[in-house]
């Protein structure tokens, strides 16, 4: 590590209260010591994982328009079939380990949205039905609807005063 | 002060004895490398009880007892018991000591919990407030992830400077230097029969809060190594030692990130312990095992001070150990509040030479 000696903060100026500079240059200098996320992998494999579920869910939406359904009915079945799966696939602890493995893959469809009412479901079921799961079961998907319902409301906005 | 070196070290004249230790892991530990040390390993990490949070509180109490049982004393003769884990206003230790019946001090220093326990049970021997001292430290994967991170069903990626919070539990009995008993000490790993050495405790450096800015909850190693380093670096200069006096120097969960960083500082700052220097969180798992950048949380530095080093010590393999176990003392508001996360460590040192 002798080539990142120029950057290394001072033990002395690190053991006081550190100012802005040397807590940015302790931030720079902690950069190097750690490894950065397998970010091409990760995407390769997101992509392929995210797009085999895109996939199976369009081939089943297709098999159920040519048995004669609506587009707007098979699009909500088929909804309703992706959400069931994971929700039992996180109740059977087995949507961690494919998401550990996917990560935005299983995470951006539909899927992930189950997995995050399931996961605290299980979590908090101890602390009770009402202040327990009650309580806790939006905790992560509540965040999303709210930011999500709110960038809506204000394209929405937008939209309405530009037509 | 007579018995303080420097500006942090106290010196402890009476030596109190470490008389008894006891470890026990979780499963995904008794998988790992260090597995052999362990008195007892999970086969299940729910220990047969309803909640996580009662788990870990049976593992702590099982550590406890039985490191008591070791040390062939009764709770009778227990004066005070130090505790401490990592959940909110430290239920495991408090449920524990519900059904101690003995003095009881809970303790939070986040994972440096382990050394500060040591310490204070040590001062109270040395002070002649206690003659036995029961102290331990748990934590709980389980429980830390739902208290500090996500449910654990949540299908997330950690980062690769993510650490795995070890499910473990290590209790001591620390006990006034009357030498004459022979520890009883069985458990696999130390083979009957065989001499053991006396472990003391001698020196104990008290660490000041580091703060370096970090504000990444995932980035603890990082966040934790300049206390490290500046506790090793007082503990040297209080105590006027070369760093090779000591065959081991153990941190407690800086993990791969946090080890390296420590030991550039540490060659920064002139001291060079790469020969001797050793970190719980990088030996807790295999790599294979995939906690990403090592263990943390008080019971990775407990269990491998309680089941390794002990042993190793009564084995007379390792004769001076400077321990210290590290902690990021940062809560779920305060992170969320956008506040850097301070450090601090806690050293003291155990020899089996009973040389001041």
């Amino acid at each position: 590590m002798s080539k990142n000696k120029q950057q290394q903060p001072k033990q002395q100026e690190l053991t006081k209260k550190p100012s802005k500079e040397v807590a940015k240059q302790y931030e720079q200098y902690v950069k190097q010591f750690t490894p950065k996320p397998k970010y091409f992998s990760n995407s390769v494999k997101a992509f392929l994982i995210g797009g085999l579920i895109c996939a199976a869910a369009l081939y089943m939406q297709n098999k159920l328009m040519e048995k004669g359904m609506s587009e707007k009915d098979a699009g909500t079945a088929v909804t309703v079939t992706l959400v069931c799966l994971a929700q039992l696939l996180t109740g059977f602890g087995v949507f961690d380990t494919i998401g550990k493995f996917a990560g935005a893959g299983v995470f951006v469809p539909i899927t992930g949205f189950a997995n995050s009412m399931v996961a605290p479901a299980i979590e908090y079921k101890k602390e009770g039905p009402v202040l327990g799961v009650g309580a806790k079961l939006f905790s992560l998907a509540g965040p999303v609807l709210v930011c999500g319902i709110s960038a809506a409301t204000v394209i929405g906005l937008i939209c309405y005063f530009i037509k | 002060m007579k018995n303080k070196l420097g500006k942090q070290t106290f010196v402890f004249p009476m030596m109190p004895r470490v008389v008894g230790a006891y470890s026990i892991v979780g499963e995904k530990e008794g998988k790992g490398p260090m597995a052999k040390w362990f008195d007892m390993i999970l086969d299940d990490d729910t220990f047969g009880e309803k909640t996580w949070e009662k788990s870990e509180s049976k593992m702590l109490k099982q550590a406890m007892l039985q490191a008591l049982q070791k040390s062939g004393r009764d709770k009778e003769d227990v004066d005070a018991a130090l505790s401490g884990d990592l959940i909110n206003q430290i239920m495991s230790s408090n449920f524990m000591a519900r059904d101690l019946a003995i003095p009881f001090l809970g303790l939070y220093g986040a994972c440096s919990t382990m050394t500060e326990s040591m310490i204070l049970g040590s001062l109270l021997i040395d002070g002649g407030y206690a003659a036995n001292v029961l102290v331990g430290v748990s934590s709980h994967y389980c429980t830390a992830e739902r208290q500090f991170r996500m449910p654990l069903e949540h299908g997330n990626q950690r980062p690769p400077s993510a650490q795995w919070t070890a499910t473990a539990a290590g209790a001591m009995v620390l006990s006034a230097a009357d030498k004459g008993d022979k520890a009883m000490t069985h458990g696999k790993g130390v083979p009957q029969g065989q001499e053991r050495k006396e472990v003391y405790i001698t020196h104990a450096t008290v660490g000041k809060i580091i703060d370096t800015g970090i504000k990444d909850p995932n980035q603890m190693g990082a966040a934790m190594a300049p206390a490290a380093v500046d506790t090793i670096v007082r503990h040297l200069m209080d105590t006027g030692r070369s760093p090779d006096y000591y065959d081991l120097v153990m941190t407690g969960d800086l993990g791969y990130i946090g080890r390296d960083i420590a030991l550039d500082l540490l060659s920064g700052a002139g001291v060079d312990i790469t020969a001797t220097y050793k970190d719980c969180g990088c030996m807790m798992y295999d790599r294979k095992q995939d906690v990403h950048s090592g263990g943390s949380g008080c019971g990775c530095s407990a269990s491998i001070f309680c089941g390794y080093v002990y042993r190793e010590m009564q084995l007379g393999r390792i004769k001076n150990a400077l321990l210290i176990s590290t902690g990021a003392l940062l809560s779920t508001i305060s992170s969320q509040q956008g506040e850097s996360i301070p450090g601090i460590a806690h050293a003291v040192v155990l020899t089996t030479e009973g040389v001041k």
